[in-house]
């Protein structure tokens, strides 16, 4: 390790808060002139907050921080730039009406007092994309270019701004791989001329191809450092997904029905119309669970949201207990009696501003139970949604309760209240437990059990693999919209997960 | 240096709700007071004449209510809208749609029996309002044309349209005029008090607050009206048919502006003329907004607003203000 050299940066004893969160703690990081250092971890193990912290977007609770050996006090980004610190979310910052050379200088000082001298900044950002093989028409507005074209953008950004300290979170995760080809690259170029990079990643082969040394992060703690050229794929895994169960689950023995959810040659398109879901075969049957494992981003959101009725398939078909599912409708779906637990559970699933009351009926506010023509009975929906709340155990103020009041271990209660009241035939669960806290996931979990032994089939999407490997009966692993692995729950091992959720196949 | 922190504000306790309009009541009277100071006016006296206006007499007392029936109308049809997040700026285009069709039916309905003659009317006004608002709601559910500037651009369309037909065939014969010919006895709204202008058009706007308030606190439709406008996403994945949702809720909201023309048109002027509404539409807004978008919220402030309007006028007789 090149510690004889004074780092450029040094993070030591980092710890940050969010509520009762701890995003990370204790962490000491290091980082040296001309080397691509990859920070990899699950998704939750604080990874972006680290570095957020470096950028100046938030302060750190405990720990300082030191650039080129000198203390910083960062109170926003415009500090970090200043002292050469760059940073590239996954979403980026630019003006999409705006040409590249507007979206470039915006909030430097080019030119005189208030007049902007564009021929200068033109000529600058002209050397620069030659220098670095970056090559963007300046006038080009902002919104007519690629992903990549764009990050390209962001990256000529931060070199304009003198930045030799360049952190970036999951670039490749919106590039197609003749873009990533080119972003490592330019990335090597950047380190060749002692500039330093942070590479965000999960993803295990190319950590492998581009960094130099890899700091594992988990739980928002580093546990360990490796030279890339002394590590491989194998170890980097385990270190980055091995950790103890945290319960103890007692799963009764069940002899699988037959199937009721059955997805066939189904193939979907992104939000961006690039191939999310690859000719995707599964069936579920009663009394299983099914779990499926992968990192985000991977063709999740867009399969639930497939199955929820919000998303249409380019091909294939989806039956529920033998009957075709309708796309691009939700009420398909409710008809069916599907269980539907959505990733976004506030921004999709729930009425927050609405009541718990409100939430509750929200899929059968039209049966007869709880409406004669048009009318609504708030007796009986009193009633039901009083009994929801004692079954669940939800804490609320009341049944009048405004939602967003709950916490999210109790948005998540109202959540499945709701869904599973109608005793669904199957249950899609996904990320049913991210972000809750430990109580509430143990209880989330027994609820999915009994749905198991209700005669439920559960497809569980989980990006948690703890959680997958102490619910599921058998375990799916996707990886770029396609079913890699496939391990029964008992003979899983976590490390052959681990391997097939970075994309390597044996 | 100064440093901002952007952080989300706490939740406003229920008091608030109450106190918040009262509260911008009382700040608009004392900056009011700024310019009559400067003036070299009586500053209690103006105020005194203000409210006296408005309520110090019997006649002046109905005068508000006749004043305020179009502004409740305008202001529930703005507040039914926005609870469902569709930004019908266009109560003003409405109301004249209502009118207009008024104005038609009523010069030319001379043969039907005369107790059918306003229940047409009335119903064919509420139908053209809503028809007017239907449009821009399908054109944000189906295309994704923004509301705010298709429910506006469309009152100039209303505009155009009245302005034509006062001009060509709706022009009342012999007249040099931009204005119809007056409506038929039988399409006028009966009064409800002798030698005033207190007429039912009242009844019906209390009437509307009523069946508002019905249809957001006990029916299904008023539920999934607001679940779309607290969440659309939510309401869609909860199956409810958002589209349908937004379009009737246009149409009811509408419908509500058109009663508004109807009821100046048959019982406050008699005959169309391009200046039949002072911006009711457009005062819709701010009423529905100052009444928290409840019907009896919009009641109140629908009420003041008509206060200030008819006080204003004796305010200014009283003190021969020159308002030009």
């Amino acid at each position: 390790m090149p510690s004889a050299r004074q780092p450029m940066v040094r993070m030591s004893s980092v710890t940050k808060y969010f509520l009762d969160v701890t995003a990370n703690n204790d962490v000491n990081f290091d980082l040296y002139a001309g080397e691509i250092c990859a920070l990899l971890g699950e998704n939750g193990a604080g990874k972006t907050t680290l570095m957020n912290i470096l950028f100046g977007y938030y302060a750190c609770d405990e720990g300082e921080i030191f650039i080129k050996g000198q203390k910083a006090d960062l109170a926003s980004p415009k500090d970090a730039i200043a002292l050469g610190v760059g940073m590239i979310h996954q979403h980026f910052a630019l003006v999409p009406s705006q040409t590249v050379l507007e979206n470039i200088v915006i909030g430097t000082d080019t030119g005189r007092g208030p007049f902007l001298d564009m021929k200068k900044a033109r000529r600058t950002l002209l050397d620069l994309e030659v220098q670095f093989g970056l090559q963007i028409d300046p006038d080009a507005r902002v919104w007519t270019l690629s992903v990549g074209e764009q990050q390209k953008v962001e990256i000529l950004k931060a070199l304009y701004r003198d930045v030799d300290i360049l952190v970036m979170d999951e670039p490749t995760a919106v590039l197609a791989p003749a873009e990533t080809d080119d972003l490592f690259k330019t990335l090597k170029s950047l380190v060749a001329q002692g500039r330093a990079v942070v590479f965000i990643s999960h993803k295990l082969n190319e950590v492998m191809d581009i960094s130099d040394r890899v700091v594992v992060l988990r739980g928002g703690r580093v546990v360990a450092q490796r030279l890339t050229a002394e590590t491989n794929v194998r170890e980097l895994a385990n270190l980055m997904v091995g950790r103890d169960l945290l319960e103890d689950i007692a799963k009764k023995p069940l002899e699988p029905g037959p199937p009721v959810l059955e997805i066939r040659n189904l193939d979907a398109l992104n939000d961006r119309d690039l191939p999310a879901i690859k000719n995707l075969h599964l069936a579920v049957r009663q009394n299983e669970i099914l779990g499926m494992a992968g990192i985000s981003g991977n063709g999740q959101r867009e399969l639930s949201e497939v199955l929820f009725g919000l998303r249409d398939p380019v091909r294939g078909s989806i039956s529920i207990t033998g009957q075709p599912l309708r796309f691009g409708n939700p009420s398909s779906a409710i008809n069916l009696k599907m269980g539907r637990i959505p990733e976004d559970r506030i921004g999709t699933g729930l009425l927050m501003d609405l009541s718990v009351e409100e939430n509750m009926i929200l899929e059968d506010h039209a049966s007869t139970r709880f409406q004669t023509w048009g009318l609504m009975k708030s007796k009986r929906i009193h009633r039901y949604s009083d009994d929801l709340i004692d079954a669940y155990n939800i804490a609320t103020a009341g049944r009048d309760a405004v939602t967003k009041s709950l916490s999210g271990g109790n948005l998540q209660k109202v959540m499945l209240a709701r869904e599973l009241a109608g005793r669904p035939a199957v249950v899609i669960a996904a990320q049913p437990t991210r972000g809750l806290d430990v109580g509430a996931m143990e209880y989330i979990h027994q609820r999915i059990l009994q749905e198991r032994e209700r005669g439920a089939g559960i497809l569980l999407i989980s990006e948690d693999l703890d959680e997958v490997f102490a619910l599921s009966d058998r375990i799916v692993v996707i990886y770029e919209g396609e079913i890699v692995g496939e391990a029964s729950g008992e003979n899983a091992s976590r490390e052959q997960i681990g391997l097939w959720m970075s994309g390597v196949r044996q | 240096m100064i440093r901002f922190r952007i952080q989300k504000r706490k939740p406003l306790p229920g008091w608030a709700k109450i106190v918040i309009p009262l509260a911008a009541i009382v700040v608009t009277l004392v900056l009011a007071a700024i310019p009559i100071l400067i003036a070299g006016g009586h500053l209690w006296k103006s105020y005194y004449y203000l409210f006296y206006g408005a309520l110090g007499t019997r006649f002046n007392l109905l005068e508000t209510f006749v004043k305020a029936s179009p502004l409740l109308l305008t202001g529930l049809a703005v507040a039914f809208a926005f609870r469902a997040k569709f930004w019908n700026i266009g109560a003003e285009g409405q109301l004249l749609a209502g009118a207009l069709t008024a104005t038609v039916l009523g010069v030319n309905m001379g043969g039907v029996p005369a107790s059918l003659v306003l229940p047409i009317i009335i119903m064919a006004g509420f139908l053209a309002g809503g028809v007017w608002a239907a449009i821009p709601a399908l054109l944000k559910t189906k295309l994704k044309v923004d509301d705010v500037v298709s429910t506006l651009l469309l009152n100039y369309v209303m505009i155009h349209i009245m302005g034509a037909l006062l001009f060509g065939p709706l022009q009342q014969p012999g007249s040099s005029w931009p204005r119809s010919a007056a409506i038929i006895k039988a399409a006028t709204y009966p009064l409800l008090v002798p030698r005033s202008r207190f007429h039912m058009g009242i009844l019906i706007a209390l009437f509307a607050v009523f069946v508002i308030w019905f249809i957001n606190q006990k029916t299904t439709f008023g539920y999934r009206s607001k679940a779309v406008g607290v969440n659309i996403n939510a309401a869609h994945f909860g199956g409810i048919n958002t589209t349908a949702v937004i379009v009737w809720t246009a149409l009811i909201s509408g419908g509500l502006a058109g009663l508004a023309g109807v009821g100046e048109l048959c019982a406050i002027q008699y005959r169309l003329i391009m200046d039949i509404s002072p911006g009711y539409g457009y005062s819709g807004i701010v009423i529905a907004m100052l009444g928290n978008l409840h019907p009896v919220g919009v009641l109140f402030s629908s009420l003041f607003f008509s206060v200030i309007i008819v006080g204003a006028q004796t305010m200014t007789s009283c003190f021969l203000l020159n308002t030009r």
